[in-house]
């Protein structure tokens, strides 16, 4: 492993470490005693501290820490207030979900705007690329709240292709699953395609003039040759970067699909949670969440790597 | 080493034994439009270039040579330009060919070297790829071979360690060293002619004649013909056999080199010499620079384009243009009505308001902003 990945994954984890601190002290920045709350108002003060030394909750607050992280490493992220279900279970069952939504919507996306961009730019400003200009333009207008209803409306109530709502889980029905899947994939990739689309595209257009095409093209080689083995790979830095951006914001960044489509996500158990006050699960995902958005920048980076050599040396 | 096999689809291999000239460039013309209107890069050049010889193309920037070098080998973009002219390589014309027919040319026959190393190369392809690509595409290797020729072409341009080199990036390479890469990937396919656009211009001083000599070297091996384009007189002078003195996209002089040398007949390419420094030059001794600009080439200067720059000027140079003719010797040809003599000019005695101060009328007679439009 190179020096450049050795320092990734120590940014890693100190990034990780201060995450889980952060997590651990937003239970602590409650207002309220913890004993009132499972006690009730009208317990007396001795069975309120026999309560508080049970729960540890007089230790040093770097030992509750210790505490805590070493029951979250085997696993033990608390309970919820509300159902009494487990946070851990919660993740398991949600975070599937949202894992599906942004692999399928994200395929998606980049098996459109990838050939898209490298089409339209060899000839820019031609009725092609402007058409194609002017759609990504519309959909990054198009916020996913406005495209789920369309896509109900079109392909749901209208030509019946999919459900309108629905969800199976893939161990159970894979072919169901995805098929319910479709519909609130399409409904977040429009914002993914249109910013891949126009940011490979106008990178292409730049790599294009520079002196090492016109030397792929004296070598003989052919437009479409040129186009994938010498401008499309410098030019995905930028492509690179913002995907990992993406990807993460879409990380329990879904719940407004998984509401409109009633699909069990764990961007819906947190907006719920947060509204409830269920501040166990809230904790539980924001930590999970933080790390997994850390997880894909690291794994961006490290695609960095391959694709630019010239990374691992500055 | 590269060598075609007999096998291969090139009938231009076939046509080696014609006679002539390798490229014979006829009148051509390259404009390109732009909102200020056309500018007329290339303007009604002709030459030829014979199996193994070497041609110097010599202009200061803006006089067409990058231009006409693409435009040779049909690698401006199509939108934009227009092209007149034809240019025949190995008996065919290539401004009839398209492209499908042109890129089984480029690179096998045909191959370019350019200007600066630092951005001609792909930044993140391996220089071994970036040369091994072209001995797959043109002459079927498979990818070990290609890499073992990649290998044998790194050690034939003064790469060391090139089985190390060969996995390499641009970045890991000075600047020599990539014109070098350079140089292994324009002469992979064993081309006939290779044009060289100002190979050594980004280098320093003692890698440019380390790299000219390496061409020079490689180019005796494989009896190659070679266009050198330069801004530098000093560097086509000991290394081409013919030179041609561009300016404003037209041909001003042309003539073997020794011939040019001694019996320089226009004044441009009298002044392109005088800015060569000189080392039997007394020290502190004042380099004599051409006054003024290059001119505008969308409303080139009427008559001689040289003349609002030319202290040898006369109305006759202002109002017509000179042809390209000869005296005397027929190889020798040049475009000025009063040339030069044992570096005297033939000019009858000059106004003083132009000599005194050529600057200022080059920049009268050369518009570059509101006056045009």
């Amino acid at each position: 492993m190179s020096k450049y990945l050795i320092r990734r994954v120590l940014q890693l984890v100190v990034v990780s470490f201060v995450i889980s601190v952060l997590a651990f002290l937003l239970v602590h920045l409650l207002p309220g005693d913890p004993s009132t709350i499972i006690l009730g108002p009208n317990d007396t003060a001795a069975n309120r501290a026999t309560l508080l030394k049970q729960l540890g909750l007089n230790d040093p607050l770097w030992q509750q820490y210790l505490t805590w992280l070493g029951a979250v490493f085997h696993g033990n992220l608390g309970t919820s207030y509300l159902n009494h279900e487990s946070v851990t279970h919660i993740l398991a069952t949600g975070a599937p979900v949202d894992l599906e939504l942004i692999i399928i919507s994200q395929t998606i996306a980049f098996s459109v705007a990838v050939p898209l961009a490298l089409l339209v730019s060899r000839r820019p400003n031609r009725p092609l690329d402007n058409v194609a200009t002017t759609s990504t333009f519309g959909m990054l207008a198009l916020p996913p709240f406005v495209v789920a209803p369309i896509l109900v409306a079109i392909f749901a109530v209208g030509l019946g292709w999919f459900p309108a709502t629905g969800y199976v889980p893939f161990t159970q029905n894979p072919a169901t699953n995805i098929h319910d899947m479709i519909l609130p994939s399409v409904a977040i990739t429009a914002g993914s395609i249109a910013v891949y689309f126009r940011l490979l595209r106008s990178d292409l257009i730049s790599t294009l003039q520079q002196d090492f095409i016109t030397m792929a093209r004296s070598k003989g080689l052919s437009g479409r040759r040129i186009m994938w083995r010498h401008a499309f790979r410098p030019s995905s830095f930028s492509l690179l970067a913002a995907a990992g951006i993406n990807i993460g914001a879409l990380i329990a960044g879904t719940f407004v699909v998984e509401l409109l489509f009633a699909i069990p996500g764990i961007g819906y158990s947190l907006v719920l949670a947060v509204n409830q006050r269920d501040y166990l699960v809230v904790q539980g995902i924001a930590l999970v969440v933080a790390i997994a958005y850390v997880t894909i920048q690291f794994i961006i980076d490290f695609i960095f790597t391959i694709v630019d050599p010239r990374v691992v040396r500055e | 080493m590269a060598k075609k096999t007999a096998g291969d689809a090139f009938d231009f291999k076939d046509a080696a034994s014609q006679s002539g000239p390798l490229l014979v460039v006829d009148d051509l013309h390259t404009s390109f439009r732009t909102t200020r209107g056309t500018v007329r890069a290339v303007d009604g050049v002709s030459f030829e270039v014979h199996e193994g010889k070497t041609l110097g193309i010599v202009g200061e920037s803006g006089s067409g040579k990058t231009v006409l070098s693409r435009s040779i080998m049909g690698l401006l973009p199509p939108r934009d330009v227009i092209r007149s002219g034809t240019v025949h390589f190995a008996g065919h014309d290539l401004t009839a060919m398209g492209d499908t027919e042109l890129r089984r040319i480029w690179g096998a026959e045909l191959s370019m070297i350019f200007q600066d190393p630092m951005t001609a190369l792909n930044p993140v392809k391996r220089i071994g790829v970036q040369i091994a690509e072209s001995l797959r595409l043109h002459l079927d290797m498979d990818k070990k071979e290609a890499q073992s020729t990649a290998i044998e072409l790194l050690r034939s341009v003064g790469i060391p360690s090139p089985e190390q080199r060969v996995r390499w990036y641009p970045f890991q390479l000075s600047g020599g060293m990539r014109q070098r890469v350079m140089i292994a990937i324009a002469l992979a396919c064993a081309p006939r002619l290779v044009m060289a656009d100002e190979p050594t211009t980004g280098l320093d001083v003692t890698v440019q004649a380390q790299i000219l000599d390496l061409l020079a070297d490689l180019q005796r091996e494989r009896h190659m013909a070679v266009i050198l384009v330069t801004h530098d007189l000093g560097v086509v002078a000991g290394r081409a056999d013919d030179i041609i003195v561009m300016y404003a996209g037209r041909i001003v002089e042309r003539a073997p080199t020794r011939t040019l040398f001694a019996d320089t007949k226009m004044p441009y390419t009298k002044a392109l010499m005088d800015s060569i420094p000189r080392l039997a030059d007394p020290s502190g001794a004042r380099l004599s620079a051409i006054g003024g600009r290059p001119p505008d080439l969308i409303n080139p200067p009427t008559g001689c384009r040289f003349s609002p720059r030319c202290q040898y000027a006369q109305d006759k140079c202002r109002e017509l243009e000179p042809p390209l003719r000869t005296v005397g010797s027929p190889d020798h040809l040049f475009a000025c009505w009063y040339p030069l003599v044992d570096g005297v000019s033939t000019a009858p005695s000059v106004p003083v308001s132009i000599t005194t101060n050529p600057a200022t009328t080059a920049n009268d007679a050369a518009p570059t902003g509101g006056t045009t439009s």
